[in-house]
């Protein structure tokens, strides 16, 4: 098992320094770099200057050097102008260039400045992360329960009046996309047409104010959808263990319907949709885009959107090594959980 | 409980007139029709028939566990005087598992994969009996026990898929005899097994039947089978009891054609393909839609009289003077039981003509690397071990033995879907041991074709019978242009017997026996000269298996082809093999013509499978030899003999040598190989393990 675990981590670190390769390529392409230097710089600066804009902080070095400054395996770039200021990447303004680190990247800590909120990403991803992270667990406790219930109920007896409802529900939810759900919730629940007010249509406040009230309608705006999702496979998945042979077994051995299905059933039903759960935290991690604009909450999504519309690379980067992180973990977590629930699979 | 007063000497189960339909949303299809069977206490009774006759509908319809759209239509089950037919679901629930216990066709699917082994055995005490876990649990513990099962402390922690085939069958009927039922229902309990674990199966039931005194109804498409573990049988035909007797009566003394002509098809000790060739059974089926007027079995019976058997639905009648015997035959008293079958004539024997192809010293290793990234200790699996043999043209060798002994390798290293790890495989005199199929000309590949196991999977679904034939000869480079190619595809439709109709059928129209043809027209499509018929009848109906060998054979004669036939029938390898290979663990252990093989000397595994094989005829007296545990992983073979783990003959040789020796190939009179230690004075000891009692 601990064999097992360290190789997959292994992988994960692998997977993780491609996909941010990548990602890191794709956001240092040469005119994103110019748009952040006339940012930077002034928008009117001529060709020269941007070239030497560039050159004097450390974006003309090659791009895999740069992406291991990034990283923080190799040393941050330094530069002296002709004055004899020496500036660097790991040189604060105002700071002694001989007395800071060699190194600063991710793996120091380092995440870089972000142009958008003029704070350092690590900050600017705590807190919208700290957002989202309430909106997802609120989601999954809902989403799970409620959409394994109804899997089960209706897959159990297959083609039943119940198992009709259940499934027309479950497709009805996953055909409204959220922006179609939300908005229909806003009018019905947060709105003077139907004079209702329940809940507030809006959750642009802070972390701190986490209330039934601000959260209720974007929760169930996500859970909405993803329930028909996990339903609909819980349901296939349990019509399917309930027509195999070891339940006719456990039928023709006396066992009441309702053992049939909790202890026989509902175990090897499980293994399918489990899968398709743990893919739902990635999903919500970056799916959210669209909830959390229409509820204006300023979460992961929201900053992922501000990031990539300003060209904002550090934040960007950021972003990524989060959401790949928060995707193989949850990959880890679900293999793991995978050998628990099915013991024809055993880790050696 | 409600344990009514009941008198033992009344029958278990008495099923009256019964009648199930299944309900689609176009037609009613009735599936069985007024069935009627008697089951006494202590009694074992057989229900026989090919597959789609209705036997395992007659023993859900007694569990009442028919499904959505099956219902019984008329007709009671009386179990111990209470009919089952109108109980709710809460009186059923007592009564399955804890008085009507079943055993299933496939094992491995019957048991939950999610649950250990002792929470499903436990589970039936404690439903019915409130049995506390604890209690359960040892009784569990001693039932797995009773089924011979070793180590049961460590199988009663284990899941299914970590025991094997047979373990997982005991564990099946531990299962049912978890609450000591009156009746055990056993749906072909060994079908999916090897024979050598059959055996085990069989004495096991038949042992604790006598011991717990359980009624039993035996269903089995293996006449054989039911002969060893029966008193009572009924004949099923198309829905219908044909009849039914005690296993003596209807073995000794038919009387119903549809019996007659399932005895006459299957070979049985005595029959040959060339002076006594089997008789088949002419025609198909019928679908349950399509049962003609009268008499189910009238269109294929050579006893039909049109205007008396086409006309009312046929009743059971009573034979005098036997036991309980019935059929349901209008002619009963008219046919001349006893006369011989109409003669076929014999036919010539098929010429053996020079070595076409040798095999010499052929190994197949595979190594299998544990862990994902190919570390950890590599293993070798010795697939097949020093194989050497040769066969000539127009000859049949039958290559046996049980499942994970080589012989499927062996086919695919043959083939060149695999190539061999060390020898020569020489055809003519070509050694194509190291070209793999991609690499072989097309000569070679069409010249050493296959004929599948299974009929259903090797045909493609989406393309016409005659498409898919048409397509073999182009990759055969047959025939210049089209016309002569599907000239020939019709061609190759006669050879097999399939009406040139069929070329534009689909395989779903088809009957299993019918798409077996189309396979076998495609491997003689470019005029193949060695054919290796993998198990080509295994999935097949009885009646079927009789016509399909026949014209494997006459094909055979006609082309001088060498056929190399796998199988672990041994009774149709008795009949069309001129000499067989016995294969275990990727030896070859016996090597002979076969009359060499099928008597002594044996070798001690062989003799155990020929002791195994069920036959269907009440004058053949068997040695029964059961060997004790499984097939030993060929990851890990014994040190010596591969056979001495479970050889009942190891204490004959001196000094431990099977354990530590390999024993060499020994090369007896008239050219009979054994691999064996045993001492020649042994071998001359040895004794028939099939006796034929005289006439």
């Amino acid at each position: 098992m601990l064999k097992f675990l360290g190789r997959r981590i292994f992988m994960m670190l692998i997977s993780a320094i491609c996909i941010t390769f990548v990602v890191f390529f794709l956001t240092n392409l040469a005119p994103n770099l110019e748009k952040v230097a006339k940012s930077e710089a002034g928008s009117r600066i001529s060709d020269e200057e941007v070239a030497s804009w560039l050159e004097k902080n450390g974006y003309t070095q090659p791009l895999l050097k740069r992406y291991g400054e990034w990283l923080g395996v190799a040393p941050g770039w330094t530069w002296s102008d002709e004055n004899g200021v020496t500036t660097g990447r790991c040189i604060a303004p105002g700071s002694d260039p001989v007395t800071t680190p060699r190194y600063c990247g991710i793996l120091q800590g380092n995440w870089g400045n972000s142009n958008v909120f003029k704070s350092p990403v690590s900050t600017v991803i705590g807190k919208r992360l700290s957002v989202t992270g309430v909106l997802m667990f609120w989601v999954m406790v809902t989403m799970v329960p409620i959409s394994l219930l109804i899997g089960v109920m209706a897959g159990m007896r297959e083609g039943s009046r119940t198992d009709r409802a259940l499934s027309s529900f479950s497709i009805a939810s996953t055909a409204t996309p959220e922006y179609v759900s939300g908005v229909i919730m806003i009018v019905i629940f947060a709105s003077s047409v139907t004079g209702l007010k329940w809940f507030k249509g809006t959750s642009a406040s802070d972390v701190s104010d986490i209330t039934f009230q601000n959260f209720f309608l974007p929760v169930a705006t996500i859970a909405l959808y993803g329930i028909g999702y996990i339903a609909r496979m819980t349901r296939a998945s349990m019509t399917e263990v309930m027509t195999a042979q070891y339940i006719r077994t456990a039928r023709l051995k006396g066992v009441s319907f309702r053992n049939v299905v909790l202890k026989h059933a509902l175990r090897n039903a499980l293994i399918a949709p489990f899968t398709v759960i743990m893919l739902q935290f990635p999903w919500l991690l970056n799916g959210v885009v669209i909830v959390e604009t229409l509820f204006n909450c300023k979460g992961f999504g929201w900053t992922l959107v501000q990031a990539a519309g300003n060209n904002d690379i550090q934040l960007l980067l950021g972003c990524s090594v989060i959401a790949v992180l928060v995707v193989l973990v949850t990959q880890l977590i679900s293999d793991i959980g995978y050998v628990f629930l099915n013991p024809r699979i055993r880790i050696s | 409980m409600t344990a009514t007063a009941w008198d033992p000497s009344q029958p278990i189960l008495e099923i009256n007139n019964l009648s199930i339909s299944f309900f689609t949303r176009l037609r009613e299809i009735p599936a069985v029709m007024d069935f009627s069977c008697t089951v006494m206490a202590g009694e074992a009774m057989g229900l026989v028939g090919e597959s789609g006759c209705g036997k395992s509908t007659v023993a859900l319809a007694v569990m009442r566990d028919l499904g959505k759209n099956g219902r019984i239509v008329g007709g009671s089950i009386k179990f111990k005087g209470r009919d089952l037919t109108n109980m709710n679901e809460e009186e059923l629930r007592h009564i399955r598992g804890s008085e009507i216990a079943m055993i299933y066709q496939e094992p491995m699917a019957s048991l939950n994969p999610a649950m250990k082994i002792g929470a499903q055995l436990a589970e039936v005490p404690m439903i019915h009996e409130g049995m506390s876990k604890d209690d359960a649990w040892t009784l569990a513990r001693q039932i797995v026990a009773d089924v011979r099962l070793p180590d049961p402390d460590r199988i009663l922690k284990s899941y299914p898929h970590q025991l094997s085939g047979g373990q997982q069958q005991r564990i099946v009927i531990a299962m049912a005899l978890m609450s000591k039922p009156a009746l055990l229902i056993l749906d072909e309990p060994t079908t999916a097994l090897d024979v050598t674990v059959e055996a085990g199966i069989v004495d096991l039931v038949k042992d604790l039947g006598e011991k717990y005194g359980t009624s039993m109804l035996f269903i089995s498409h293996n006449l054989g089978l039911v002969l060893d573990v029966c008193d009572r049988l009924c004949v099923m035909y198309s829905g219908e009891a044909v009849e039914t007797g005690a296993v003596a009566d209807v073995f000794d003394r038919m009387q119903h054609p549809y019996t007659q002509a399932l005895f006459r098809s299957i070979p049985l000790p005595g029959a040959d393909k060339n002076s006594r060739p089997l008789i088949s059974i002419p025609g198909n089926f019928p679908l349950p839609h399509e049962r003609p007027n009268g008499c189910n079995f009238g269109p294929r019976c050579s006893y039909f009289t049109a205007g008396l058997c086409d006309k009312a639905d046929v009743p059971m009648v009573d034979i005098g003077g036997h036991d309980r015997h019935g059929s349901r035959c209008l002619r009963v008293d008219q046919i001349d039981w006893a006369a011989p079958p109409p003669a076929k004539a014999a036919i010539e024997k098929g010429e053996i003509g020079p070595v076409v192809l040798r095999m010499e010293d052929v190994r197949k290793y595979y190594e299998v690397s544990s862990g994902m990234f190919g570390g950890g200790a590599k293993k070798v699996v010795k697939a097949n071990e020093t194989l050497t043999f040769e066969a000539r043209e127009g000859e049949t060798l039958a290559i046996v033995g049980e499942s994970g002994c080589g012989k499927s390798t062996f086919a695919k290293v043959l083939m060149g879907l695999e190539t061999a790890t060390s020898g020569k495989i020489m055809l003519y005199d070509r050694d194509i041991q190291s070209t793999p199929i991609e690499k072989r000309d097309t000569g070679t590949v069409s010249g050493v074709q296959m004929v599948f196991q299974n009929p259903f999977d090797t045909l493609n679904p989406s393309m016409t019978v005659g498409r898919q034939i048409i397509r073999a000869l182009e990759i055969f480079g047959q025939g210049a242009n089209d016309q002569e190619r599907s000239a020939r595809m019709l061609e190759l439709l006669d050879l097999v017997k399939l009406p040139r109709a069929f070329a534009d059928r689909m395989p779903r129209q088809l009957s299993g026996g019918q798409k077996q043809r189309v396979g076998i027209a495609r491997a003689f499509a470019g005029g193949a000269k060695i054919v290796v018929a993998d198990e080509p009848v295994s999935a097949l109906d009885v009646s079927v298996q009789a016509a399909v060998t026949d014209l494997l054979m006459e094909i055979q004669r006609k082309n001088k082809t060498t056929l190399l036939f796998i199988s672990h029938d041994l009774s149709i390898v008795r009949y069309l093999a001129d000499r067989v290979m016995v294969m275990y663990l990727g030896h070859v252990v016996e090597l002979g013509t076969t009359d060499q093989v099928f008597s002594p000397p044996y070798h001690p595994y062989t003799e155990a499978l020929l002791s195994a094989v069920p036959i269907a005829d009440t004058r053949v007296k068997r040695k029964r030899i059961v060997l004790e545990g499984d097939i030993p992983s060929a990851m890990n073979p014994p040190p010596g003999c591969p056979f001495q783990t479970r050889c009942r003959w190891k204490s004959h040789v001196a000094g431990g040598l099977c354990e530590k020796e390999m024993p060499p190939m020994r090369t007896l009179a008239g050219g009979h190989q054994i691999k064996c230690h045993l001492s020649d004075a042994d071998f001359a000891g040895m004794e028939p393990v099939i006796q034929i009692a005289a006439e």
